[in-house]
């Protein structure tokens, strides 16, 4: 056991000095903080709402995580088949499933560590007025867990493709269809003609559905449930993707 | 050290590897020959555990590799066709991380590092990023990579390809030495890299062995008494129409 952790850990520090030896993480932070920035102060009108709150920044992350979650993902495995070195990593006395998780661990890493960077807004905030941290921090959760769902989606669409475009591509569209089906506007429409438990059933797999409680400050264990098991299921979905890429 | 019976690995309907059987003891160089697409990479492949056959067994030190790959692979040093590498990475910050998937850590990581570093040539590169590197650098840091754990079975794919005749003696020599003491399969295309380096040869053409035997013998079976038109008589090259 210890030494299969200490396996993931070196795999998972080196796709971290990946992340930083290039501008890709430099570029990706600075996107982030100015854009939910820009969301937060201007679309979702943080000082109009009158009240000491992340509601805005929050609002606006399923969105704004879409694009750039498969864009720091994308990289993950196709690289790999790309540059010919998933030959030297599956050759090295492993599991698959221990480069899957540790490549996986470091990129949400990653993103949680792009979160953090967000505090400014947490301070203004609590300057400004008095907020419940408790609520901001479960949201926090929340966002770190939305963002470990559509990591794990990017992960799977990765490994299909030595191509980081469609990679890319497939993770958005894939993550747009979760976020979707419990989209009010369209849950509206779906609601005209099939019935409220149908219309239900559909929005229980969206991420919004989920993570619209921890914005609320409520942790529920059926929430939390539902990322993990998105997250288990798109890693193992890799898995299986990547062994029947060696199969031929 | 290596047993290999009856391998064979299908594409699709294309049979790239059709019933290999070989054996390689400690203390032999095996030279594997063939055209390009003769299902030499995908034999390596096989035997390193990165892709399970269709059919038949390859055993490594008495261990299956389909039963315990990450036995044998602990086993195996292993340079991919082409040499792949992690490009952004330094030259030492890769072999610190091969060293650590290969569980060496603290002191034993510095003397592995120290041993191929001197093995290979790498002083001079060490804190270099490999993407600089010239090809002859980049060939040289995954084959110290290979041998950072000092492993019994060495699997070289093409490891003197792209090197200049120098380097090409150097990492002859080097399988030479080393071959004393590990079981080392090579493949390769260049035909007197067999005489210098190797204590037998195989030959394979479309997925078949058609000749298996020590260089001195292979040269004996051509009419000129040289390898290279032995091999062309008994292999045929990818232009060439299917009889079959």
């Amino acid at each position: 056991m210890n030494a299969s952790w200490a396996a993931i850990w070196t795999i998972a520090r080196r796709e971290l000095a990946a992340y930083f030896e290039s501008p890709v993480a430099y570029v990706f932070l600075v996107i982030f903080l100015l854009l939910s920035g820009f969301f937060t102060f201007t679309f979702g009108g943080f000082f109009e709402r009158g009240e000491a709150s992340l509601a805005a920044f929050f609002n606006w992350l399923p969105w704004l995580f879409l694009f750039l979650v498969p864009a720091a993902g994308m990289r993950l495995w196709s690289e790999e088949r790309r540059l010919g070195t998933i030959e030297l990593l599956l050759t090295m006395p492993i599991a698959a499933w221990q480069a899957i998780v540790g490549k996986f661990l470091a990129s949400w890493l990653f993103l949680i560590v792009a979160l953090a960077l967000s505090f400014p807004i947490v301070v203004t905030v609590n300057w400004l007025g008095d907020p419940d941290n408790g609520v901001i921090a479960s949201g926090y959760v929340g966002a770190a867990l939305l963002a470990g769902a559509y990591l794990a989606i990017s992960c799977m669409t990765s490994a299909l493709t030595r191509n980081q475009v469609i990679a890319f591509i497939l993770a958005v569209v894939l993550c747009l269809a979760l976020i979707l089906v419990g989209f009010s506007p369209l849950t509206d429409l779906l609601a005209r003609w099939a019935s409220p438990w149908l219309v239900e059933a559909v929005s229980r797999f969206s991420v919004l559905t989920h993570y619209d409680g921890f914005q609320k400050g409520v942790l529920d264990s059926r929430d939390l449930l539902y990322f993990l098991s998105v997250i288990a299921y798109a890693l193992f979905a890799t898995g299986v993707v990547i062994r029947n890429h060696r199969t031929g | 050290m290596i047993k290999v019976e009856n391998l064979s690995k299908s594409f699709g309907s294309k049979r790239a590897v059709d019933g290999v059987s070989f054996e390689v003891g400690t203390g032999e160089v095996l030279g594997f020959l063939g055209p390009n697409g003769a299902g030499k990479s995908t034999t390596m492949r096989m035997i390193t555990g990165f892709i399970p056959p269709s059919a038949g067994s390859v055993s490594v030190c008495g261990l299956a590799v389909q039963e315990n790959p990450i036995e044998v692979k602990r086993r195996i040093g292993y340079l991919p066709e082409a040499a792949p590498s992690y490009t952004e990475m330094s030259v030492l910050s890769f072999l610190r991380f091969a060293a650590e998937m290969r569980g060496l850590r603290d002191e034993g990581r510095s003397s592995a590092i120290r041993r191929v570093v001197e093995l290979c040539h790498l002083e001079s590169v060490l804190g270099q990023t490999i993407d600089t590197l010239s090809k002859g650098f980049r060939h040289r840091t995954c084959l110290a990579q290979a041998l950072i754990h000092d492993p019994e079975v060495l699997i070289l794919d093409e490891p003197t390809d792209g090197l200049d005749p120098n380097q090409k003696h150097e990492v002859r020599t080097l399988i030479r030495e080393m071959g004393e003491s590990k079981a080392i399969i090579f493949s390769t295309h260049i035909l007197e890299e067999v005489e210098a380096a190797c204590t037998r040869a195989i030959i394979i053409d479309r997925g078949r062995i058609v000749a298996n035997g020590t260089p001195a013998e292979l040269k004996a079976r051509a009419a000129t008494g040289k390898l290279e038109d032995f091999f062309r008589s008994i292999t045929r090259s990818d232009t060439a129409t299917e009889s079959a």
